[in-house]
């Protein structure tokens, strides 16, 4: 579905991805662990199309999409969910899911999809009305899940959506997202929590300094000596 | 009291011209963090269209007014993609000098064209008009402005509160980066709102004219500051703030002129800016963020 062949991606003097490549296939939940600073967020911006590769490909579905403008991204069915959740503070919590509907025109499948997103989070629901801004950390990360939701992604891109969530939080958020994906959602997880991440993917890859590392079935990558060692705490 | 009041009467149409113009600056502030020093002569090239409109073409005030916020709604867009665009990811100082240079454009390109001279609004616009309410004095042209004013804003706070254009300005504004993750093109949001702000301005513009009745080239500059000093006052961004901001402006420096001596009305603005400044920068509505205007 989504394949990257060997980008460098820049930042100023800054090589942040050499000769990175991946590949997601359809249908899969892919995860792409490494530490903090390795590149990850900098992989997802690039396919979205915030950053542009100096060299190389991303292709998804047949199609170059490295040169393509961020919205027509969107369009073609790539949604993120980005680091640090990033949801509209100051406006409301159904605001906030419009947002995510931006591109769609068809009104009435828009309000049957964001009743799907408040039976998924009903918290959400209840805080309809409030300030993106006033609700918990959990709850942002849900409005950020619900938000990229409502483009209807084929290719759904989450950035550490376990990131600073107590424990019984972050077990939640995987569930869902093991159960967006049971519906029909290609996933690409960005984590550092390993761990969880390994637990739930299908495909893995490592990243290093911006290259990738090692690569295989989440499966093997949990028994590999190295994961064990750099990323699962021994 | 009776005094007091018609000073607040007096105050309400210089007020709401004020936040008019405030609006534009506090719109193109909170997309792009630039201060649009060129909003005030964007504001005079409106008058100058209300004005050829009425005078050349003969047609009523209210097409005047369409008129003129059409034109420089262009005008906006126009001076963004040639002046400000490409200088979105430098620093800035090099935008605010750049938006100091294209307010010296405007002003001496319409001073060459049409002189420095003023140019009256010719009376039959507007028969004056004095109704007696209550013991207080006002005139149909002050119902007018004030009105008008009215109106745009309420239909600028649809905008930006119902409409999905609307949300996406707001988006914008808040997380530009998010924002292009949802599909929004940051280049037309910034557009729409720069053709916002030059619509208001540019009725504003229309609107001095026939509360002044007589316009000119450099006729954008004090009331361009007084309104910024009413987007700082009501916290640059914050777009009820702006309105707010405008109408203290607008009835302070009536109630300096009323009360005190006009020589002074100008002074007291950047008396208040200078005020807001050591006291609280973020303005009447702003939260503390540590951040330097
Ligand atoms: N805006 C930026 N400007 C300069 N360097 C950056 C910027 N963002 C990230 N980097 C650098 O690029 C590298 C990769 O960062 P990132 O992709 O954010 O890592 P990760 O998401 O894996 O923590 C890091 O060395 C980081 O310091
Ligand atoms: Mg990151």
């Amino acid at each position: 579905m989504l394949t990257i062949n060997e980008i460098d991606v820049y930042y100023g003097a800054i090589h942040a991805l050499k000769k990175m490549s991946l590949a997601v296939e359809e249908g899969t939940i892919v995860t792409l662990i490494g530490a903090n600073g390795a590149g990850k967020t900098t992989t997802l911006k690039t396919i979205s199309g915030i950053l542009r590769p100096k060299n190389g490909t991303v292709v998804y579905k047949g199609k170059d999409i490295s040169k393509t403008a961020p919205e027509k991204i969107v369009s073609l069915g790539i949604s993120q969910v980005p680091e640090g959740r990033r949801v509209f503070q100051t406006m409301s919590v159904m605001e906030n899911l419009e947002m995510g509907a931006y591109l769609r025109k068809d009104k009435k499948e828009i309000a049957a999809d964001m009743e799907n997103v408040f039976v998924r989070f009903p918290r959400l629901k209840e805080r309809r009305k409030q300030m993106a801004g006033t609700l918990s950390g959990g709850e942002q990360q849900m409005l950020a899940i619900g938000r990229a939701l409502m483009a209807r992604p084929e290719l759904l891109l989450m950035d550490e959506p376990s990131m600073g969530l107590a424990p019984l939080l972050v077990k939640e958020i995987f569930e869902i997202i093991k159960d967006i994906n049971a519906r029909g959602t290609t996933i690409l997880l960005v984590e550092q929590n390993a761990n969880m991440a390994l637990s739930i993917a299908d495909q893995a890859f490592v990243i290093e300094t911006g290259e990738i590392v090692l690569k295989g079935s989440a499966q093997q990558l949990m028994k590999s000596e190295e994961v064990k060692k750099a990323y699962l705490g021994g | 009291m009776l005094e007091f009041m018609q000073q607040i009467v007096n105050g309400l149409s210089l007020g709401a011209i004020y936040a008019l113009i405030a609006l534009g600056y506090t719109m193109v502030y909170g997309i792009i963090k630039l201060i649009n020093f060129a909003h005030g002569d964007i504001m005079m090239v409106g008058a100058f269209v209300g004005f050829f409109s009425v005078t050349m073409l003969g047609v009523n005030i209210f097409v005047a007014l369409l008129a003129a916020m059409a034109f420089c709604a262009l005008l906006g867009v126009a001076i963004e993609k040639v002046a400000y665009k490409p200088l979105r990811q430098s620093t800035r100082i090099a935008a605010l000098i750049t938006a100091i240079g294209v307010s010296l454009f405007l002003e001496y390109v319409m001073v060459y064209f049409f002189t420095p001279n003023q140019r009256v609004f010719p009376a039959e616009t507007f028969s004056l008009h004095n109704y007696h309410i209550a013991g207080l004095v006002i005139s149909n042209k002050d119902m007018f402005v004030f009105g008008s004013a009215i109106i745009l804003m309420i239909i600028l706070q649809y905008i930006i509160k119902r409409t999905r254009t609307g949300k996406a300005m707001r988006a914008v504004s808040i997380d530009q980066e998010a924002a292009v993750l949802m599909g929004i093109s940051v280049d037309k949001t910034i557009s729409i709102t720069f053709a916002i702000g030059s619509a208001l301005a540019a009725a504003a513009g229309v609107l001095i004219g026939i509360y002044y009745n007589t316009i000119n080239p450099l006729m954008g500059i004090i009331p361009g500051l007084k309104a910024f000093v009413a987007a700082v006052l009501g916290g640059i961004g914050i777009i009820p703030g702006a309105m707010v901001g405008g109408f203290v402006m607008g009835m302070l420096e009536t109630m300096v002129s009323g009360y005190g001596s006009s020589l002074y009305r100008d002074a007291v603005a950047f008396g208040v800016l200078i005020l807001i400044l050591l006291i609280k920068p973020s303005g009447l509505f702003g939260k503390n963020t540590g951040e330097k205007v």
